[in-house]
């Protein structure tokens, strides 16, 4: 089924149902998937997915929503009309309506759309790297999380007042995940993540070498002591922090009263002037980049904070309207219309004459804890309260040396870290959500096993 | 024998498509397949959200869609999709066919037909219509939510109920035949106080399965007055000291400890992974003797009971530790064909785009022989978990996980609460440390995710005491 049919679907649909306003969103995909134990094919894996997701408005104007994968004329004549059912229990505090720039223009990045290799190819592909990874140092015995995939998808944004958007791309990823032991110590964990249009995109050797040197790095450790240390925090764990709080710039939770900000908030200095941030899904490293969010509008680059001042909320239809700005581009279709941000650019700003910049994770010759990457986000995050306790994978650095951390968390607060930044590295490094340098931190909590 | 005839092209609930599988299983054994299995699915969904004092959001889904697998060796091709029809189903076997590189018939795979329906979904043919009306819910959780506006510190007030229905058609190439019926209804509550710069968060969740009148039941006004005292409790908490310490952990919830660090540990994808390193302890102590652990889907109305597994089989009780003695795995069908280890009713999944794989169902620390005031009095410092958040596991088996709400306890009395408590170890090292358990086991629903999606489990033990851990804090 296409773009254009479905949308015939449910039109022809609601015209019987006698519902006016309508909109949707759809996704149609096909993922193709392999697994291999030891050079063996362990699971393979292809799906076929078509899913909907439904509103009407009722005579009163509030919205029911429903979403099914049943595309038959039955299926859908059930959702619009479970959909209509569910309006009546409507948000009457909250008017939604479509997005007033569900019909503007979108930029589509030009991206060749590629086209499968299919399962048997992937199979060799991922049987070579895994072996390859695995013949790389003799403490690797096994790659336990390992996968490569393929997805053809295509979203659809369409409503009852004649909005239409179509967009098709494919993706591919390629993640390795090595366990490594040595006689009489711990085994250790450590892996690598690309993404790419198309499986010819990914770097694998780079893939296999990442992954490689974070694992065998990692097989000396020691433990560290409790204390308070400063902290270099990588790329990825700097995004990976700002993503999990980013209920601090985000209008619907500041509207349903679980951001650390509050309606007031633009405008206030909430991190170092050094620090700038801006969302920018449109980025041409973005792979998973997409021209409309869930009610059909375009995705643009919207700065966040900066020079340290909260500039921008990102907004969904409805909490623009309270706020009386514009939607951003940030909505996504669930059973309430969520906001989150797509892909965060991290940068110094030109006021960064306190900062400082003898910090450099490469040649810096002090005791600092160097934090890889952050785990176990779900539990150690209260992101309405501020404050964070998380497991890490890092390096404790004395005098030029490093050295693995055996097991430790990191313990803050959202809001000290980033009036505590100290520097902010000159060189900007791409990962897999988004643009960062190392940022360092003048002092966190780390718990370690001494 | 295979029947001959075809009476429909498309899978129908509710009616008879035994005819339709079997030539859809004997097509992929044809093909060489030795073994062929169809997961169907059809659902029907809901949920309500309260916030403050106003529903704001209703929404139904829908679902249909088949999980075939095909087995070659010990090898495994699955393909999901969302087309019923006959040409869909024999096109997916097809798909995984070519998948697993079968290109001519190599099996000796015979296929004798289905065996005679197991329907399990009989007596439950009207839960969907005896469950609450979404009036009834509405009404209940807006109760609830006015409940907690007890004070003004409170700032948000939410209350959310889903209810997930799913009818299951099972088949596969040796010969089971199976439909059944489930009902999963869900109900939580989570506030947030207050008050300068304090915060504090409460929540909690209540579950059931089968009981269609469950909610009708629930007790909102304990449940908003147990979630608001958790959330003043904590509010001008101060952050717990890091260190290496002793804990009493609470019963209900407080068993997730145990379900994330050592019941993963026990399921036979993990050996076959190799990420275990209970996988060559059978029969050895890998435990305190003061624990027994037991995983079952059989406990009436528990959220992680079931009639049968996803792959057709009735789950059994399974002791998997007996006096700190590792007695057995929690195995499904590639468990048993990869590891030798017994299936035993535990292979599950979210829906019919996973594959099953051995996961939990009501896993739960067997009571002992101590009040929880016994466990308490027995430590001078240290800490009491009272309610426990999220936690992870790594590759390496180390965990960790959040404490909600804690208390510190010094020369064997509860004293001031303390918040920002993370618990870290490894299965391993901690399961010796849990030397002594309460006799006031009590199970709490949850939602368990890895790698066949979420599905719903129960997690569960009575007061317990590890001599020593490592608590993060500040």
């Amino acid at each position: 089924m296409n773009a254009i049919e479905i949308t015939t679907k449910i039109t022809n649909a609601a015209n019987i149902l006698n519902i006016d306003k309508w909109d949707y969103g759809a996704s149609f995909s096909n993922d193709y998937s392999v697994q291999v134990d030891r050079g063996k094919a362990k699971q393979l894996k292809a799906s076929q997915k078509q899913v909907i997701t439904l509103r009407v408005w009722n005579k009163k104007n509030l919205v029911g929503i429903t979403t099914t994968s049943d595309l038959s004329e039955i299926g859908i004549k059930k959702a619009l009309e479970q959909a209509y059912i569910a309006s009546e229990f409507g948000n009457k505090n909250e008017f939604t309506d479509f997005s007033p720039l569900a019909k503007d223009p979108i930029q589509v990045k030009e991206v060749d759309k590629k086209n499968p290799l299919g399962i048997k190819k992937l199979l060799n592909i991922l049987r070579k790297a895994e072996s390859q990874l695995i013949d790389s140092h003799e403490a690797i015995k096994s790659i336990p999380y390992n996968g490569l995939s393929e997805s053809f998808f295509e979203r659809i944004y369409a409503n009852s007042d004649g909005a239409f958007r179509n967009h098709s791309k494919s993706q591919a990823a390629l993640y390795l995940y090595a366990r490594a032991e040595e006689k009489n110590k711990k085994p250790r964990s450590s892996g690598s993540v690309k993404i790419g249009y198309g499986v010819e995109d990914i770097d694998i050797e780079s893939c296999i070498k990442e992954a490689f040197q974070k694992t065998v790095a990692h097989l000396d450790y020691s433990s560290i002591k409790t204390g308070k240390y400063l902290v270099c925090l990588s790329p990825d764990a700097f995004l990976t922090l700002i993503n999990a709080f980013s209920s601090i710039f985000n209008a619907r939770s500041v509207i349903d009263g679980v951001s650390l900000s509050n309606k007031n908030s633009i405008g206030d200095l909430i991190s170092i002037p050094a620090l700038n941030i801006y969302d920018d899904g449109l980025n041409d490293k973005n792979i998973s980049s997409a021209p409309f969010d869930g009610e059909g509008t375009p995705t643009k680059k919207l700065s966040i904070i900066n020079k340290g001042v909260l500039e921008n909320f990102l907004h969904s239809e409805s909490t623009a309207k309270i706020f009386n700005t514009k939607p951003t581009g940030h909505a996504g279709l669930g059973s309430k219309v969520s906001v989150s941000p797509d892909w965060l650019v991290v940068e110094r700003s030109n006021e960064c004459s306190e900062l400082n910049v003898s910090l450099d994770h490469e040649n810096y010759k002090g005791e600092f804890v160097y934090i890889e990457e952050l785990n176990a986000i779900h539990a150690g995050v209260k992101s309405s309260q501020g404050s964070f306790s998380l497991p890490f994978d890092g390096w404790l650095y004395k005098n030029g040396e490093k050295c693995s951390i055996e097991a430790a968390t990191v313990a803050g607060d959202i809001k000290y870290l980033l009036k505590n930044i100290i520097n902010i590295e000159n060189k900007e490094e791409l990962t897999t959500t988004g643009i960062s340098p190392h940022i360092w931190i003048n002092e966190l909590s780390i718990t370690g096993d001494e | 024998m295979v029947s001959s005839s075809i009476k429909s092209s498309e899978i129908r609930f509710g009616e008879c498509n035994k005819q339709l599988l079997e030539e859809v299983i004997f097509y992929g054994i044809s093909l060489g397949a030795d073994f062929v299995e169809l997961f169907i699915e059809n659902s029907d969904n809901s949920s309500v959200l309260a916030e403050e004092d106003f529903i704001t959001s209703v929404s139904p889904s829908f679902g249909k869609g088949a999980g075939i697998r095909i087995f070659k060796d010990k090898r495994d091709g699955f393909v999901s999709t969302n087309d019923l029809s006959k040409h869909g189903l024999m096109r997916s076997v097809s798909q995984a066919i070519e998948m697993l590189d079968i290109s001519k018939k190599t099996n000796n795979s015979i296929f004798d037909g289905l065996k005679i329906l197991k329907d399990y979904s009989k007596p439950k043919m009207n839960w969907l219509k005896e469950v609450p009306t979404i009036n009834e819910v509405s009404e209940k959780l807006l109760l609830s939510t006015k409940t907690l506006k007890k004070d003004k510190k409170v700032v948000v007030r939410k209350g959310s109920y889903s209810r997930n229905w799913q009818e299951v058609i099972i088949a596969s190439s040796d010969g089971t035949y199976a439909t059944d019926i489930r009902l999963h209804q869900t109900v939580g509550l989570n506030v947030i106080a207050n008050d300068a710069q304090y915060r504090s968060n409460g929540s909690k969740r209540f579950g059931s399965h089968g009981i269609p009148n469950e909610f009708r039941l629930w007790d909102q006004e304990k449940a908003a007055n147990e979630v608001y005292e958790s959330s003043m409790n904590m509010l001008y908490a101060d952050y717990v000291q890091a260190g290496q310490m002793p804990v009493v952990l609470a019963n209900k919830f407080g068993g997730v400890i145990f379900h994330e660090a050592c019941g993963h540990l026990l399921e036979t994808t993990q050996i076959e992974r190799g990420t275990t390193p209970f996988s060559n302890k059978l029969n050895e102590k890998i435990a305190h003797k003061a624990v027994t652990a037991i995983d079952e889907g059989l406990s009436e109305g528990s959220f992680g009971s079931l009639s049968i597994d996803d792959e057709g089989m009735e789950p059994e009780k399974s002791i998997l530790i007996k006096d700190g003695i590792l007695k057995k795995f929690i195995s499904d069908r590639a468990g048993e064909l990869r590891t030798g280890h017994k299936r035993t009713g535990s292979g599950r999944r979210q829906n019919y785009s996973f594959a099953a794989a051995s996961r939990m169902r009501n896993t739960y620390i067997a009571k002992g022989e101590y009040t929880k005031e016994e466990l308490i009095n027995s430590i001078s410092d240290g800490l009491y978990c009272k309610s426990m958040g999220g936690g992870s596991v790594g590759a390496t088996g180390q965990f960790n996980f959040a404490v909600e709400e804690g208390y510190l306890i010094k020369n064997g009395k509860l004293t001031k609460p303390v918040k920002g408590a993370t618990l870290i170890g490894d299965a391993k090292e901690v399961m010796p440390k849990i030397s002594m358990c309460g006799n006031d086991l009590e199970l709490a629903p949850g939602f368990c995710g890895s790698v066949s999606g979420s599905v719903n489990v129960t997690v569960g033990q009575p007061h317990i005491k590890v001599d020593s851990i490592t608590v993060g804090g500040r």
